[in-house]
């Protein structure tokens, strides 16, 4: 049973949280909601959850208008950031708390926390209170209560930002797993492009309280509907410089210019903005169509297998500066001018309003 | 390891030593120094031995006072918690009324105490208080200092409107310290008021509680100004609490010795039922 939005739009005193959006989610998949830190995914999981009423707008659920209709007859069930256990109850008391408010018989409660439990492999720890826990082992707790009542709608809030990174990777292997043989539509918030990607499904990019795209989270990372979804779904963010069109030439300022790829040079001569993602942009020259271009270089951070490099084009005009992504350590100077290759193939073209021009 | 031997780091503690011994070990050791020994009061001593321990342990007047403080201490602890528990519920958690609301609560404990008890005295006066007045007024016959179960009231009356104020905004730090997402939680699960209540809020109040608790007990059992202010202890001695009782015996009748060893058996009496309090509130958590 799909979940609808219809125009759900929320504002709270004269302050919109969420403007009017539209928003179909499909059972069986990972339907992700992408954005930063107050973009209104906590808002918009809230609003599908039935915890906040919208000011306008529908929330329809297996073609049953649920709007207004309270949480707690929706069999919803939700995992937070934060860890959210009862505190004087032992973890079995915790995974069965939404059973028995059900009013499930006693030996199925049982099986299904045992069951639960073997899954999450919480097994040994059943007699334990939350408080006994590590952080890794009361989220799992948490997610076991979620998982256990058989929810039609299960929304996971940045579930994995509180824990380790161990810890998160780990889990967030597991979690396809544990929603393989479900019949539920299944939301997971996350600041993180990586998870995203990691997760699959499909994702909804969200930023300052829209959704700017939703689809197949490949289609949504490779072909971005607009600036704001490409730049919501980088890490490190999207390099961006305004252009000019003459003809079949590109113009990136005085820096650089190359020739357009042949639906870009059907559009009428004038103003763009190319885009072009860190791993594009490397130290040696890569990809189908390397371009070369200078810059000052402001920043290096070497992890183990790649090289960052954060740099300016030409005079610092408040822009914000370049990211490079190269494989291999690389030992660049900092305050001198470094010869970068844009692979310019894999280069995003956006109107001045944003709109991305198929290429 | 080695350890540095230094005998100068002495003499950075010694100031703190000084102030200790002055305002607390030497007082006590003073009182212990009269509980075993009779004086006559012009500096000469006797040995007495724990006569006066005897003396008062056995003594009717000592314990009808220790019944009297027990029952005040429960009583007042059995209104207070509950009825604390149960403002700091219904007060807001945000809002442009949090202020107000916090500060209303707190003025009673601005209060000083002696004004607190004069404050009830003027209140309950049959003659002339609203209080007294009201209740007479009403068909009810009450003259707090003539009926020792009007005192008990009144005196139970003033606590509770002084001091309930301090439980009320310790569970309300503990309240609005619960993340809103537990709220939510148990949204979800379809958890009754009661429920909430029983499993999230008061577990998560558990440690301010344990304070309050301790904090009224002992503050109650220590507690002398309002009620010798109020009725002074009476009428008879109806309303004389075991500090009330402490004072006449040692300066109304200048029995030293007494004195000195109920000091010493309050002091114990205190110690020993805030440990129990502690250790019985705090089993949970150690398991």
């Amino acid at each position: 049973m799909p979940l609808d939005l219809k125009g759900v739009s929320k504002q709270v005193g004269g302050e919109t949280h969420i403007y009017p959006t539209d928003l179909t989610l499909e059972p069986g998949v990972f339907n992700i909601l992408l954005g930063t830190t107050g973009a209104g995914k906590t808002t918009l999981m809230q609003l599908m959850a039935g915890l906040e009423r919208p000011t306008a707008g529908e929330v329809w659920f297996g073609g049953v208008n649920v709007t207004g209709m309270p949480v707690q007859k929706r069999n919803v069930s939700m995992v937070h950031q934060q860890f959210i256990n009862y505190p004087n109850m032992s973890v079995f008391e915790n995974i069965a708390s939404p059973l028995r408010v059900a009013r499930m018989p006693k030996a199925e409660i049982k099986a299904r926390v045992e069951r639960m439990a073997d899954l999450l492999k919480l097994t040994p720890l059943l007699g334990r209170r939350p408080s006994e826990l590590s952080g890794g082992q009361q989220q799992r707790c948490a997610m076991a209560r979620a998982l256990v009542k058989d929810a039609s709608l299960v929304l996971l809030d940045e579930p994995l930002a509180n824990l380790d990174f161990k810890l998160r990777e780990e889990l967030r292997d597991e979690l396809p797993r544990l929603f393989a043989d479900r019949d539920c539509v299944v939301v997971y918030a996350t600041t993180e492009p990586v998870e995203a990607l990691l997760l699959g499904g499909n994702t909804a990019t969200v930023f300052q309280g829209r959704v700017a795209q939703f689809g197949p989270t490949g289609e949504v990372y490779r072909r971005p509907g607009t600036l704001t979804s490409a730049q919501v779904f980088s890490e490190p963010p999207i390099n961006t410089a305004p252009v000019t069109k003459d003809g079949a030439t590109i113009r990136l300022g005085e820096h650089t210019d190359w020739t357009a790829p042949p639906p870009i040079q059907a559009l009428p001569d004038g103003a763009y903005v190319f885009g072009i993602r860190p791993h594009h942009v490397t130290l040696a020259p890569d990809g189908t169509h390397p371009v070369a271009i200078d810059g000052m270089v402001l920043v290096t951070e070497l992890s183990g297998s790649e090289s960052v490099v954060h740099f300016r084009l030409g005079a610092d005009d408040g822009a914000a500066p370049w990211v490079s992504q190269s494989h291999g350590i690389h030992a660049v100077p900092v305050g001198q001018v470094a010869r970068l290759h844009m692979d310019v193939a894999q280069g995003l073209y956006f109107e001045p309003d944003g709109a991305r021009i198929a290429a | 390891m080695n350890k540095t031997v230094n005998h100068k780091a002495w003499f950075l503690v010694l100031p703190v030593l000084v102030l200790v011994a002055f305002n607390a070990f030497i007082p006590l050791m003073t009182v212990v120094n009269y509980s075993v020994q009779e004086t006559f009061g012009d500096n000469t001593f006797f040995w007495a031995g724990l006569i006066w321990f005897e003396d008062v342990l056995h003594s009717e007047r000592f314990h009808a006072a220790l019944v009297r403080q027990l029952t005040f201490t429960f009583t007042i602890l059995a209104i207070e918690i509950p009825l604390g528990v149960v403002i700091a519920l219904t007060m807001p958690k945000r809002g442009i009324w949090v202020p107000v609301c916090l500060v209303t609560m707190a003025l009673p404990l601005l209060i000083p105490w002696n004004v607190v008890g004069a404050i009830w005295n003027i209140f309950a006066l049959p003659e002339i208080g609203l209080l007294g007045q009201v209740l007479n007024g009403l068909g009810i016959d009450y003259n707090f200092t003539r009926q020792p179960g009007a005192a008990w009231f009144t005196l139970i009356a003033m606590d509770v409107w002084h001091w309930t104020s301090l439980v009320v905004l310790l569970a309300y730090a503990g309240l609005v310290s619960i993340p809103d997402a537990f709220y939510q939680a148990a949204k979800i699960d379809g958890a009754s008021t009661w429920a909430i209540f029983r499993h999230i809020q008061l577990p998560k109040m558990k440690r301010v509680l344990t304070i309050a608790v301790l904090l009224r007990f002992m503050d109650s059992f220590n507690i002398y100004t309002e009620p010798f202010v109020l009725t002074g202890g009476g009428p008879g001695n109806s309303t004389t609490l075991l500090s009330i009782d402490l004072v006449k015996l040692a300066l109304g009748q200048f029995d030293l010795g007494p004195a000195a060893a109920m000091s010493l058996i309050y002091f114990l009496i205190i110690l020993a039922l805030s440990w129990i309090f502690y250790t019985l509130m705090m089993r949970d958590e150690e398991r």
